[in-house]
């Protein structure tokens, strides 16, 4: 996901010098190709993270589109004020960039688990929270933080990403409807679609109709939309690499409640405390029952128990 | 724009906080007083503006990083005729624009929204190399408090104005001495001060910052041949202007009311 973001930040850059790229000292053969043929587009501004999101401010209100990049929580936790108060209240054209959202850093320990940064940022008014689960999904939302203006933020997953268009067009304020079916969704967000799309296959094996959601953004959503996004199933499944608390399950949740309608559901994600377990992205998404299998099993569960 | 000296400017801002403060029962007024005199200088004989043309494109930018002083940029951008002086007395009330902490919301004049300490001078760094890229003349200035400087993001920013030689970048440290709760020396010390900025690579000029001549001529030199960013350490007297407000930890957060009120306007109008 992180190449196809760089490759498509560099196609916009390329057409509008506005479109600058900013990183916290983080991005090693990423980005070179952008820094070699745009270097007036281009700043590594040191590990500061409150000052990379200020400097990204005071460009943004100058007329530039900026990208201020870092990895994890740093882009987001460490300058989450310089977030809200410089870049979100002003309307800059400030597009925080997450690469290593979830346990994408699974191994690096709690300090690089980036698993509360949909709830915050879900929670800032003005900012747009992109969560793409295909590399399609990563392109458009790119387009749309630089079309649309005003504060973004973009969530990626350290993993390739599916290379999957869908059946729906990628659309600001709406989900993207990966496969139809009538029994259950699984709506899932950022690099664990490929997770929903296994346990999808699995369950449709079993003699279920399953639906598959591509949850691409977190804000912006009126309920009505995620209901649309939830067809007519009974029961939604919601999968992120977060806590489940505030974040995609809440989009769901919210979205249920206020209208009044849908689905019975179930949050799968981060129900406990810090991981401090160490393992990889996958070790990780199964210790918190997050890969195909635990969610095969858990609908199955659901599903015959009633 | 309305011509008037900066000693003129300072003490009608003063008037005008000591009147705002008072109705919007808000705090931080001898923090506006303390810098009456900076701010007037700014807006009377160094910044480029157009009060009739807020967004002038051209125009130098202030940001006021210490944001709790706003009521002093309110009233400087009313005096010299961004908006009209009556507005400013709404501030702090229901319903107005004028919030306690500088806002640019509606308010014609403001760059840059603050009221947490420690981000005016990382986004007047962004403003000042947007600058620098694009080849344009203005100018950034960066008001700050003392106590702000206990932010790391103020030493973020003012590594990276170094780095990137932003020469049209100029910070002011309004340098009372006193902050929040005691004195600055009392609570974290910022001394060797000019010291500290000239380590971060910054120029650095020392004022008495109730001098306005001095000021004016240290804000107005400050497009910095060499590169390196201008910090002015403007040594002031919190509160100045009205005697029982000077120097006193008491008027970070008292209202001027009643008979102090009174007081406090008598003194200002018999200067």
């Amino acid at each position: 996901m992180r190449d196809t973001f760089a490759a498509r930040l560099v196609e916009r850059a390329r057409d509008d010098e506005r479109v600058m790229f900013l990183t916290g000292d983080l991005g090693f053969g990423v980005f070179e190709e952008f820094q070699r043929e745009l270097p007036n587009q281009y700043l590594n501004v040191g590990v500061a993270e409150q000052n990379l999101i200020a400097v990204a401010t005071g460009l943004a209100l100058e007329g530039r589109i900026v990208f201020a990049y870092s990895i994890g929580n740093f882009p987001v936790l460490r300058p989450l004020e310089q977030i809200r108060n410089d870049a979100a209240y002003h309307g800059a054209n400030v597009n925080v960039v997450c690469v290593g959202g979830g346990f994408s850093y699974g191994p690096l320990g709690v300090s690089h688990h980036a698993t509360e940064d949909i709830a915050v940022m879900r929670a800032l008014p003005g900012v747009e929270a992109f969560t793409p689960g295909t590399l399609s999904d990563v392109r458009e939302s790119v387009d749309a933080l630089i079309d649309t203006g005003g504060t973004g933020y973009l969530r990626l997953d350290k993993s390739q990403g599916i290379d999957e268009v869908g059946a729906e067009p990628f659309q600001v304020g709406a989900w993207r409807v990966m496969s139809d079916g009538a029994d259950v969704a699984l709506v899932a967000c950022g690099g664990v679609l490929g997770e929903a799309q296994t346990a999808a296959k699995a369950l449709r094996a079993r003699g279920l109709s399953v639906r598959v959601v591509d949850a691409t953004q977190v804000t912006g959503l009126a309920a009505e939309a995620v209901i649309d996004a939830l067809g007519a199933v009974s029961l939604a499944v919601t999968m992120e690499e977060h806590v489940t608390r505030g974040g995609l399950a809440g989009v769901v949740a919210e979205a249920i409640a206020l209208s009044g309608s849908g689905p019975k559901m179930c949050a799968r994600g981060i129900q406990g405390g810090f991981m401090s377990a160490v393992g990889s992205q996958a070790y990780l998404r199964r210790l918190v029952g997050l890969d195909a299998h635990s969610v095969d099993e858990c609908v199955w569960e659901a599903v015959t128990s009633g | 724009m309305q011509e008037m000296s900066a000693d003129e400017l300072a003490l009608r801002i003063r008037v005008d906080a000591v009147e705002m403060t008072h109705r919007g029962r808000s705090s931080h007024v001898g923090s506006v007083l303390g810098m009456a005199d900076i701010v007037a200088s700014l807006y009377a004989n160094v910044l480029r503006i157009r009060p009739e043309e807020p967004d002038w494109v051209a125009r130098d930018r202030l940001i006021l990083s210490k944001g709790h002083a706003g009521a002093g940029v309110y009233a400087a951008l009313a005096e010299v005729g961004f908006f009209g002086t009556e507005m400013l007395l709404q501030h702090c009330a229901d319903g107005s624009i004028l919030s306690g902490h500088v806002s640019h919301k509606g308010v014609p004049g403001v760059e840059f929204s603050t009221g947490s300490l420690g981000h005016g001078l990382g986004v007047a760094a962004g403003r000042a190399f947007a600058g620098q890229l694009s080849g344009a003349d203005y100018r950034v200035y960066c008001v700050m408090s003392d106590g702000e400087c206990d932010e790391g993001s103020v030493w973020e920013a003012a590594m990276f104005a170094s780095h990137h030689r932003l020469g049209c970048l100029v910070g002011v440290v309004d340098y009372n001495k006193i902050q929040s709760l005691a004195a600055v020396s009392d609570t974290l010390g910022l001394e060797p001060f000019a010291d500290k900025w000239r380590a971060f690579g910054w120029a650095v000029v020392e004022v008495d910052g109730h001098d306005t001549e001095a000021l004016s001529r240290a804000l107005d030199v400050a497009r910095n041949p060499t590169g390196q960013p201008t910090m002015i350490i403007a040594h002031t007297t919190k509160g100045k202007g009205v005697s029982f407000m000077e120097e006193a930890v008491l008027w970070h957060y008292r209202t001027p009311q009643g008979e102090e009120y009174e007081a406090a306007m008598a003194e200002l109008r018999g200067q």
